[in-house]
């Protein structure tokens, strides 16, 4: 007989129920199986109607972010085996509204993204100057924004920050450690124009250090860094505007 | 152009009420609901310091009078109180600093779990100087 | 309701966001709305590892990179295309880094280029091992700054509007209220990506199941070259997640069960310790799989609970190599195979990775349907031929994408809106079709994962490495069948909200009929040319097939299958040489 394990999926069919519950389905137990291999299982076999995101299945495209057993993680990365003998108790990332089963409602989040206004703004004064027209940019000036630039936008910071559980206002995690992204690149002179975002009422002071972003990260960003290292930044530009005026506005 | 509307189904969102106790699901949510307590504890003690300057500068009776009005054993377990919290802000803050700052050695990036050591070092060391100064000598 | 825009692109991953963006710069006073059934940086561009194509090298040019690609397609690339794309590739590339694509870069600053597959100079620009990623994301932010871009995250067209000869719009589904909403545009670009999950081994992401393919060859377009299928030689087992070329770029070997090169006996030249470029490991992809199968049948695989496999070595290469230049290869292997590269051998397949065919377009990415064009893996102008060249997808994307996106939007310039009872009435078949024929489904008899499941085995027994006419033959009963099975299967989800069962439903629709057309495509092709080897027929035949194959569809649902001539510039076809 083959090893199975039980799976407490959370669900939320609008048109029927007012609020979720959970239903169980026990799937294979196989080494190599993530959690994403026993939804899929449910899926293909016994229960077509239950509704999650996922797609890459290697952690990079960010769908399938879930909360398994209390933790927010890829679940296409968190395997049934680290989970036996079980349950498995599978729920929408928390923090968000349900939209329906396990998918949440995100546009919030990629509203907050556009905001922090993640592009390079070009510094007419240095124009690219490498043989090919490109920006010359070393491995060291590289690595100063790398980090940053390798969030995959799962959300599963939003879901474990509290400050963003209890104000839904607040920029969060991911959105300002996108903007650190590009405040840091070299090639981008847009800090200005980024501050007000991100030093306004939404922005990094919401934060007391929680740390629970960085520890979700399945990719290392640490936004919990970039946000603190961001209120020096809005602290000194604060203090130089308060002392210096008149430089402040140049 | 017309043609038939489709309403769809209006996307009914369960917005998941937060749980009353939320916050002791994990350790950090709890240090961070009391982060947060801590401003009326902060707040006290710099009430509790004006108190004290104005004490000093009316009089050495009145001085008197505010050293009695402490040591009576409500005040005492108020500002023992108050003082945890400010050491649990404190260590937030110096655990937070290490990550706000950057200091390269030969162009590579100090980890900031190395930079908190000294940090708490000096610290010790501030505080123990203080004890001597204010109690010992 | 109905919505207008200007140009409707659907799909958001690379080729769609680089065409949504050509839009918004060629003429800032067209609405540009981008429609597709995942939010864009979840897109499989986001999945593509190694690097991109551009000669920039002091001792490179394009020429050569030209004729690394022709040479790579066994001569069924059209030349001229793949003239503007290797002369466009390095300044889309460039475009890319001024947007801010963090390229890994040389000591002094310069973009670093790093080895690949079938190509004779060093021009692969990368992002360590996230390449793909790094583009998307930069694309899609990107994209952000310009007002003129719409998006409608999370719809799923499910038709192409057509009337008086040209395309009029498209019809969607709104995945979060289920709301079905009609998109007129005057342009149209398909930017859908490929057809991976028509097999059951591949390393593309779920989401990529044919679906811009099958709404163009439904709208009577025809779908090219789609018998040459690639396999990638280097799948990790049971999950076919990729390891890139790269790691046999910067220096990794494939070794069968005995721990020999094997790839020395395959006429792709003799083992050396370093990397020798267009030779042994750095051969191209159709030549390496296939020594994958020889290594098979002469018993020198190792097995395995998936099947037989050989082994990626990366051991030499050591833990620094192996942590700034293949990172996520390291992640990957640690999570998903549980061993770790510095140490371990890795076990790998080939797996199917890109789908060289496409939508039939010109250099434009413009189909013969007025107003339509296509970008990137939906679409063959083609570059790629019989075999693409690793690292020739993205800068594809980009350079097509552009491209498409500057002439859907001088099309959209110049053209009237439609928006005649015909369409109108096309497009109330569908709303019908969709909320009443689909969603109200609940008597059928057979699970779609069940019709799934036998369609990918189907084409693996059929359509892999190598093929012959009679099981092609038999794969096309039998997708003729499965297609007749899929018209009756349950859908037991009613729900508006968010139903992924109606969608797997339309997937496997266009999963079907583009299975229909590879296989038939492949049934005709008899001749061994790239990645489409016939056991029955071995040789290439210039004579016959220096064609294109186009399919289209017949009345009774039956692909078509013609030929189009191959454009020949500068390069007469000539014997694939590698390592000597």
């Amino acid at each position: 007989m083959e090893e199975r394990i039980t799976l407490q999926v959370a669900r939320y069919r609008p048109e029927q129920e007012s609020k979720p519950t959970f239903e169980e389905y026990e799937v294979p137990l196989r080494e190599e199986w993530a959690v994403l291999d026993g939804l899929n299982y449910v899926k293909d076999r016994l229960d077509g109607t239950l509704s999650y995101r996922w797609s890459c299945r290697m952690g990079i495209c960010g769908s399938c972010g879930m909360t398994v057993n209390g933790e927010p993680v890829l679940t296409c990365a968190a395997f049934l085996s680290d989970f036996a003998p079980g349950p498995v108790r599978v729920e929408p990332l928390r923090n968000f509204p349900v939209i329906r089963d396990l998918v949440i409602e995100m546009t919030d989040f990629v509203h907050k993204l556009g905001r922090v206004k993640p592009w390079i703004v070009a510094d007419d004064e240095a124009p690219p100057e490498g043989a090919h027209g490109e920006y010359l940019q070393t491995p060291e000036e590289l690595e100063e924004y790398h980090q940053y630039s390798m969030c995959i936008n799962c959300m599963l910071c939003y879901s474990a920050c509290p400050v963003y559980g209890l104000d839904q206002s607040f920029v969060g995690p991911a959105a300002i450690a996108l903007a650190q992204r590009y405040n840091m690149d070299s090639r981008d002179a847009g800090n200005a124009l980024r501050m007000a975002e991100l030093s306004g009422h939404d922005g990094v002071w919401g934060c007391t250090f929680v740390g629970e972003c960085t520890s979700a990260c399945p990719k290392g960003v640490d936004p919990a860094g970039a946000i603190q290292r961001y209120k020096v930044t809005a602290a000194t530009e604060a203090a130089k505007s308060l002392l210096l005026p008149r430089a402040a506005e140049k | 152009m017309s043609t038939s509307t489709d309403p769809g189904f209006q996307a009914r969102l369960y917005r998941p009420p937060v749980p009353r106790f939320w916050w002791a699901r994990r350790r950090s949510y709890l240090l961070f609901i009391l982060r947060e307590l801590s401003s009326l504890f902060v707040a006290w003690f710099v009430a509790y310091l004006l108190v004290l300057a104005y004490a000093v500068g009316q009089s050495e009776s009145a001085y008197q009078r505010f050293l009695d009005w402490s040591a009576n054993p409500f005040m005492i377990a108020l500002n023992a109180v108050a003082l945890g919290f400010a050491v649990l802000h404190a260590v937030t803050f110096f655990q937070a600093a290490p990550q706000a700052t950057v200091v390269r050695l030969r162009g590579r990036r100090v980890p900031p779990t190395l930079l908190a050591g000294p940090i708490f070092a000096a610290w010790v060391v501030v505080s123990g100087f203080l004890i001597w100064l204010v109690v010992l000598a | 309701m109905t919505v207008q825009h200007d140009v409707i692109i659907v799909g958001g991953g690379g080729a769609g966001l680089r065409a949504a963006i050509a839009v918004a710069e060629t003429d800032p006073s067209l609405s540009v709305a981008v429609v597709s059934k995942v939010y864009p940086m979840r897109s499989h561009t986001v999945s593509a590892e190694g690097g991109a194509a551009g000669a920039i090298a002091a001792d490179d040019s394009l020429d050569e990179h030209a004729y690394d690609t022709i040479s790579g397609s066994d001569w069924l690339a059209d030349q001229d295309a793949v003239e503007a794309f290797v002369r466009e590739a390095p300044e889309e590339l460039l475009r890319l880094e001024h947007w801010g694509c963090p390229w890994s870069r040389e000591p002094d600053g310069t973009v670093a280029v790093r080895p690949f597959g079938g190509m004779r100079k060093e021009r692969t620009w990368f992002a360590a091992d996230k390449t793909g990623f790094h583009m998307l994301h930069t694309l899609f932010q990107t994209s952000l700054k310009f007002p003129p871009v719409t998006r409608y995250d999370e719809w799923f067209v499910s038709k192409l509007l057509v009337d008086e000869g040209r395309v009029a719009g498209v019809v969607a589904i709104e995945l979060m209220s289920g709301r079905i909403e009609t998109l007129l545009g005057r342009s149209v670009i398909l930017a859908t990506g490929g057809a991976g999950r028509v097999f059951p081994f591949t390393t593309n992401a779920a989401i990529k199941t044919g679906d811009g393919m099958a709404l163009a060859y439904r709208a009577g377009v025809p779908l090219k070259d789609l018998e040459f299928v690639q396999y990638h030689p280097t799948g990790l087992p049971f999950t076919g997640i990729l390891i890139t070329e790269a790691a046999r770029a910067e220096g990794g070997w494939l070794l069968n069960k005995d721990g020999y090169r094997y790839l020395q006996d395959y006429d792709l030249g003799q083992p050396t310790e370093q990397p020798v470029l267009r030779s042994m490991e750095l051969g191209p992809r159709d030549r390496v799989s296939q020594a994958f199968v020889g290594e098979v049948e002469k018993g020198r695989a190792a097995d395995s609970p998936y099947g037989p496999v050989t082994y990626l070595d990366l051991r030499h290469l050591g833990a620094k190599v192996i942590d700034t230049k293949l990172p996520f290869v390291r992640e990957l292997c640690r999570k998903y195979e549980k061993i770790d590269p510095v140490t371990d051998l890795i076990p790998i397949r080939p797996v199917v990775h890109y789908s060289m065919g496409g939508v039939h377009t010109d250099i434009d990415g413009a189909t013969p349907l007025p107003g339509l064009y296509a970008a990137g893996e939906v679409a063959c102008v083609s570059i790629n031929g019989a075999n693409r060249l690793g690292s020739n997808s993205l800068p594809e994307l980009l350079v097509f994408g552009a491209r498409a996106g500057v002439a859907a939007a001088r099309h959209a310039a110049q053209t009237e809106p439609l928006a005649g009872p015909a369409v109108e009435a096309q497009a109330a078949d569908e709303h019908r079709r969709l909320a009443q024929d689909l969603l109200g489904r609940r008597d059928g008899t057979e699970r779609l994962a069940d019709i799934r499941e036998q369609l990918q085995h189907t084409m693996e027994g059929s359509a892999g490495i190598y093929r012959d006419g009679s099981s092609l033959a038999k794969a096309a009963g039998a997708l003729r069948e499965l297609q007749e099975r899929a018209g009756s299967a349950t859908i037991d989800d009613p729900s508006r909200t968010f139903n992924t069962e109606l969608t797997s439903a339309l997937e496997l629709s266009a999963m079907l009929d583009v299975a229909e057309c590879v296989v038939h495509s492949a049934l005709r092709r008899e001749e061994s040319r790239g990645a489409h080897q016939r056991t029955d027929f071995p040789a290439r035949n210039d004579d016959k097939f220096l064609a294109h194959s186009v399919a289209t569809r017949d009345p009774d649902g039956v692909p078509h299958v013609s030929y189009l001539p191959v454009t020949i510039t500068r390069w007469p076809p000539g014997e694939r040489i590698y390592g000597r």
